[in-house]
């Protein structure tokens, strides 16, 4: 061979670097040119594919080729949860974007009060955790480098020495340093997204994609004679085909199910995947295309790793051959000079996309939520222009990580296959899970529970998984593993409080989130939240609601100027920013931009937001109280004008109440003295009405009394005439008195009632014949209609006679002698049984219809001869059927005569 | 000269009464049963004297009280009012209203009768 | 992300869905060394219910006419 690969290799890797600079160069001056590459849900689902690393492309491979379908939980749990993005990532995005929250350690620290402690907890487990995952990236570029050149140049044999200077991860940590750098931390807000980064995460993502499909293909039908052939031959090896069981899967179910739960929370928690999916995520909308998108992506990229795996176990049996290699090998033993390379550039990339994400979204939140804070401390006093120093922190930073990265790998990367790293990676970022989750949908959980969840679960996840591996790799002493600590055997860290039978990842999950869920749910249930953490609860829980935002404007109660508090953002995003955003804001809110003015408490929560884009929310917190007079950020205060604010609210919301009440109070009042005045009137009226009834014929019979007593020399038919005047008189002035005694008894409640079982259709015909006589008299017709049944209530019968008799003579007083008919009919309906009594007489008109049960109500009827009733029959009658629970009324038209209709209720089913 | 009489009341023994007594001091009798029958019969041909009852239907004595008094023509037409209510208010509201007189209802006749001459100015008469 | 109720309602069973498909019991009943079509059992049921539920919750999440926020 004429070219030596031990150049060639490294050239095309900084080739390909080179053209990975140059697409993020090409995006970010599309962008700067408002021509976005990026605004696609397809750039964007493919940027999240940063999730596979050379983790998936090399260790997947390998896990599959000693544990069969193990490798799958890793891809099947993103799968899952992103049919529930819309729950979770849409809320967390929208949380994001309204709070100009950068990093997973910044949201958590932003949500549980602001708190610095957390995101600096938070910041400080995401590098001992992630740390190893780095290192395992930069081992696969060192690793597949190596076996490229070794195997291209110099076949299977030569085992190339080690030489520092030729030690390429280093080198490329440092090219990756340089990409984050340039394309990470352009400007200081880094809500502001980095195009660049993203369209090269996203090409990078097509090139993985694409060499490891064409790596598939050429295994399966280039080596193999397609699946059936390939499996066929497994299937033939006792060994392999165990390896399409579960058996094959060390853990078994509980392994897959716990795997499954870490993939889930990764995928959305990884500071890399909050970084794409979050910080750099354009538009909300895009989340929706991403949710299948994303899962596909994975599905395309898994569907020839099992077929990989297998061959590479059938074509090296002997196990000369690391499985974690078998991706680059393959294409090597097939010869493809074409492919190997492509093959390696696809692992590269793999590799380099998550270094580059990871080293941003860590370097932000080392920056913002560990360096900072302390920074700001010693330099409070410090005007000066701080962002360039904070970009340079930055910088530093990405640099350290990369060198801790790569001397991690050297230190402890021999002893770790490449899936052990990557889930212990996994679990350190699910002890974020329940802060997140709990923190965004239920408003009770608080700092304390929060931190004391995410201590738990980390101390646990160091003592079961982090100690364990560096006991497993000699680091301490293998006592620890075996004999537990101190040779407490309830603390062995595999086997914690003596729970066996799972493998380390699982029994490691299982108590680590079993732990910082308890612990942190207990705490928040027993904790009383601060001001500051019940606004930002409410401001995370409630984000989809109207006026949620508003909250943070309480935080602020001192005073500080325009001017000033624009100076303050101008040292962290430089001056011509500050003066842009301030504008800005004015604008929005058509004030007049004033420089000595105060500050309006949303301004301030302005300011405040877009300090959080720069640098956490925690650290603008602190910026914002150094300059805002007054209290300085008391916190009391806040409670106090929250306290105030919401009872103004709730007195004036009382008082708008009592003032209602006091309204409708005075209409009652009004309408019961109307009623009284009514009751006055219908008094007066009751008592002159009885008396001129009274009067009336006691005024006829002392006339004619006294005629006779003067005129004795009257004629017989005369003086007999007078007689019978008088005496007629006196029989309707005796009844009429009566009739006031029964009504005063009845309404006074002082009537005795005989309740006997009363057959009602019998005492109709008991009153017929008892009023046949005056129908007689008057020739009227009566008609007989009620059926020959026995029907039975109890009533008092005397009084019910009296009501029938009452309507019979009633009836016959407004009928036309001759003509006149009067029908007495049964009724039956829903409340129940009665009778009718139908005149055909001059009926009554609309008007008085309601007035005629009223007492002494005199139906006006011209040329009627006076007085027809007394005028209490009817209101005697009204009394009576109500207080047998029944109901009685008329039902007429003028001029076709009326019915007088009665009916008792029907008997209860108990009694 | 006989002088006549309008009762006017809408219980017809009491009518019947007053016209027997009426009759027999040897007054000219018209009697009506409402208010609006007897401004017909005032028009119709008017009346020396008028035994007006209160409560009646359609008109009741007061409105008819008042409309006898408001045409000038009819000044000289005597009234008596029958109230049945005893109140003071009541007899005061018909001599406000224009009546010369009230009887309280149950009357003696013979009151009646000496207060019906002396409003005649016939020579027997003594006030009540 | 915006969703009209019954959107959310189906992703919601679809995950409950998965999540049973995807585990013991329903696994096991595929863990056997055979070839269905050539290819493993466990393995054609596993990355055909993955196929499905991705085609079902784009078929879900597809947008459909204007959708009120």
């Amino acid at each position: 061979m004429i070219v030596s690969w031990s150049w060639l290799a490294p050239l095309i890797s900084i080739l390909y670097l080179g053209l990975l600079f140059a697409v993020a160069y090409y995006a970010d001056w599309r962008a700067a040119r408002d021509r976005s590459l990026i605004r696609s849900p397809f750039v964007y689902a493919l940027s999240i594919a940063v999730y596979c690393t050379s983790w998936t492309y090399y260790g997947s491979v390998g896990r599959a080729a000693v544990s069969g379908i193990g490798f799958l939980p890793i891809f099947l749990g993103p799968t899952l949860i992103a049919a529930l993005w819309w729950l979770i990532l849409g809320k967390i995005i929208a949380i994001s974007k309204r709070n100009h929250i950068t990093s997973i350690a910044d949201f958590i620290s932003s949500r549980y009060g602001k708190s610095p402690v957390l995101g600096g907890m938070v910041t400080l487990f995401v590098v001992i955790g992630i740390m190893p995952y780095i290192a395992l990236q930069l081992k696969a570029i060192a690793v597949s480098l190596e076996v490229l050149i070794r195997h291209m140049d110099a076949g299977w044999t030569t085992n190339v020495p080690f030489v520092p200077w030729r030690d390429t991860a280093l080198y490329v940590a440092m090219l990756l340093a340089l990409f984050a750098i340039l394309f990470g931390t352009r400007h200081l807000d880094a809500s502001e997204r980095h195009e660049g980064l993203v369209a090269a995460i996203a090409f990078e993502s097509i090139v993985k994609l694409g060499a490891f499909l064409a790596l598939g293909l050429f295994v399966t039908f280039g080596l193999f004679d397609g699946f059936g052939d390939l499996f066929g031959q497994a299937l033939a090896n006792p060994e392999l085909a165990r390896l399409m069981t579960f058996e094959a899967i060390p853990g078994g179910y509980s392994s897959w199910l716990a795997m499954t739960f870490l993939a889930m929370m990764a995928v959305m928690f990884l500071p890399r995947q909050f970084q794409v999916l979050v910080v750099e995520n354009v538009n909300e909308g895009h989340l929706r295309q991403a949710s299948w998108l994303f899962p596909l992506y994975l599905f395309a990229f898994n569907l020839f790793v099992f077929p990989i795996a297998l061959a590479g176990r059938l074509l090296f049996a002997d196990g000369s051959v690391d499985p974690d290699t078998f991706v680059l090998v393959l294409p090597i033993l097939g010869r493809q000079e074409w492919l190997a390379p492509l093959v390696y550039l696809g692992g590269l990339s793999a590799a380099t996309s998550m270094v580059i994400v990871e080293a941003i979204a860590m370097s932000i939140m080392v920056g913002n939520d560990l360096v900072l804070p302390f920074f700001l401390q010693f330099r409070k006093a410090l005007r000066e222009d701080l962002s360039g120093i904070i970009l340079t922190i930055r910088r530093g930073i990405i640099v350290v990580l990369m060198l801790l990265g790569y001397l991690y790998f050297r230190l402890l990367g021999e002893s770790h296959t490449l899936v052990g790293i990557g889930m212990v990676s996994f679990a350190a970022v699910a002890q974020f899970a329940p802060a997140i989750l709990l923190g965004i949908f239920w408003t009770g959980a608080s700092r304390r529970g929060a931190l004391a969840g995410v201590l738990t679960g980390f101390l646990i996840w160091t003592h079961t998984l982090l100690l364990a591996s560096f006991a497993k790799s000699g680091w301490i002493a293998v006592g620890f593993l075996t004999e537990g600590p101190w040779g407490i055997g309830w603390l062995k860290p595999e086997a914690l409080f003596g729970l066996t039978g799972f493998d380390p990842i699982t029994h490691s999950v299982f108590w680590s989130i079993l732990c910082n869920t308890g612990v942190m749910v207990a705490i928040s249930l027993f904790d009383r939240q601060t001001a500051v953490e019940q606004i930002q609860a409410q401001n995370f829980v409630n984000v989809f609601q109207k006026g949620a935002r508003g909250g943070n404007e309480y935080l602020w109660s001192g005073f500080v100027s325009v001017r000033e508090l624009r100076h303050l953002l101008a040292r962290f995003i430089g001056p011509l920013a500050a003066e842009e955003d301030f504008a800005e804001y004015h604008r929005q809110r058509h004030l007049q931009p004033s420089d000595d003015a105060q500050a309006p408490a949303n301004l301030v929560a302005f300011a405040e937001k877009r300090l959080t884009g720069a640098i956490g929310s925690a650290s603008a917190r602190v910026m914002i109280s150094s300059v805002v007079k007054g209290e300085e950020l008391d916190l009391q205060g806040v409670m106090r004008i929250l306290d105030e604010t919401s009872q103004v609210i709730e007195y004036s919301q009382r008082l708008e109440i009592k003032s209602r009440q006091l309204e409708a109070a005075t209409l009652q009042l009004r309408e019961a003295n109307e009623q009284l005045r009514e009751l006055d009137r219908m008094k007066d009226e009751f008592i002159s009405t009885v008396s001129h009834e009274l009067r009336t014929p006691l005024t006829s019979i002392r006339a004619f009394s006294e005629i006779l007593r003067d005129n004795e020399d009257m004629d017989l038919v005369e003086r007999r005439n007078f007689t019978d005047i008088i005496v007629k008189e006196a029989e309707r002035l005796s009844r009429l008195v009566n009739q006031i005694l029964d009504l005063a008894k009845i309404d006074a409640g002082r009537m005795e009632w005989h309740e006997v079982e009363v057959d009602l259709p019998l005492l109709a015909r008991e009153a017929i014949d008892a009023t046949r006589q005056l129908f007689d008299n008057k020739a009227v017709r009566l008609i007989n209609k009620v059926p020959e049944i026995s029907c039975r209530r109890m009533a008092d019968r005397d009084k019910i006679m009296q009501v029938i008799i009452n309507l019979l003579s009633n009836a016959v007083k407004f009928c036309s002698p001759g003509t006149g008919e009067v029908c007495i009919e049964w009724r039956e309906t829903g409340e129940g049984v009665g009778l009718a009594v139908v005149d055909n007489g001059p009926g009554i008109p609309e008007g008085e219809l309601e007035k005629v049960f009223d007492k002494f109500h005199q139906v006006n009827q011209g040329g009627m001869e006076w007085p027809l009733g007394s005028g209490l029959g009817l209101t005697i009658s009204q009394r009576i059927i109500e207080r047998h629970q029944g109901r009685i009324w008329v039902e007429s038209t003028a001029g076709e005569g009326s019915a007088f209709i009665f009916t008792l209720p029907h008997p209860e089913p108990s009694s | 000269m006989s002088h006549e009489i309008l009762i006017v009341d809408d219980a017809p023994n009491i009518v019947l009464s007053l016209e027997f007594l009426m009759k027999k001091e040897g007054f000219a009798v018209r009697s009506v049963g409402d208010g609006e029958e007897a401004l017909r019969a005032v028009e119709e041909k008017q009346p020396d004297l008028i035994l007006l009852d209160v409560m009646m239907p359609k008109k009741n004595g007061y409105e008819v009280c008042e409309a006898i008094r408001t045409n000038p023509a009819w000044k000289g037409i005597r009234i008596i009012m029958l109230t049945a209510k005893g109140r003071e208010v009541e007899q005061e509201k018909g001599l406000a209203l224009g009546a010369d007189d009230y009887v309280v209802k149950p009357f003696s006749t013979r009151e009646l009768v000496l207060k019906v001459r002396a409003m005649l100015g016939l020579e027997d008469a003594t006030p009540a | 992300m915006s969703l009209s109720k019954s959107r959310k309602e189906r992703l919601v069973v679809l995950t409950i869905l998965g999540v049973l498909a995807l585990d013991y019991p329903l696994l096991a009943l595929f863990s056997r060394a055979e070839l269905f079509l050539g290819i493993p059992v466990l393995l054609f049921y596993l990355f055909g219910f993955w196929l499905a539920f991705i085609l079902l919750m784009a078929a879900i999440l597809k947008r459909k006419g204007v959708e009120k926020p």
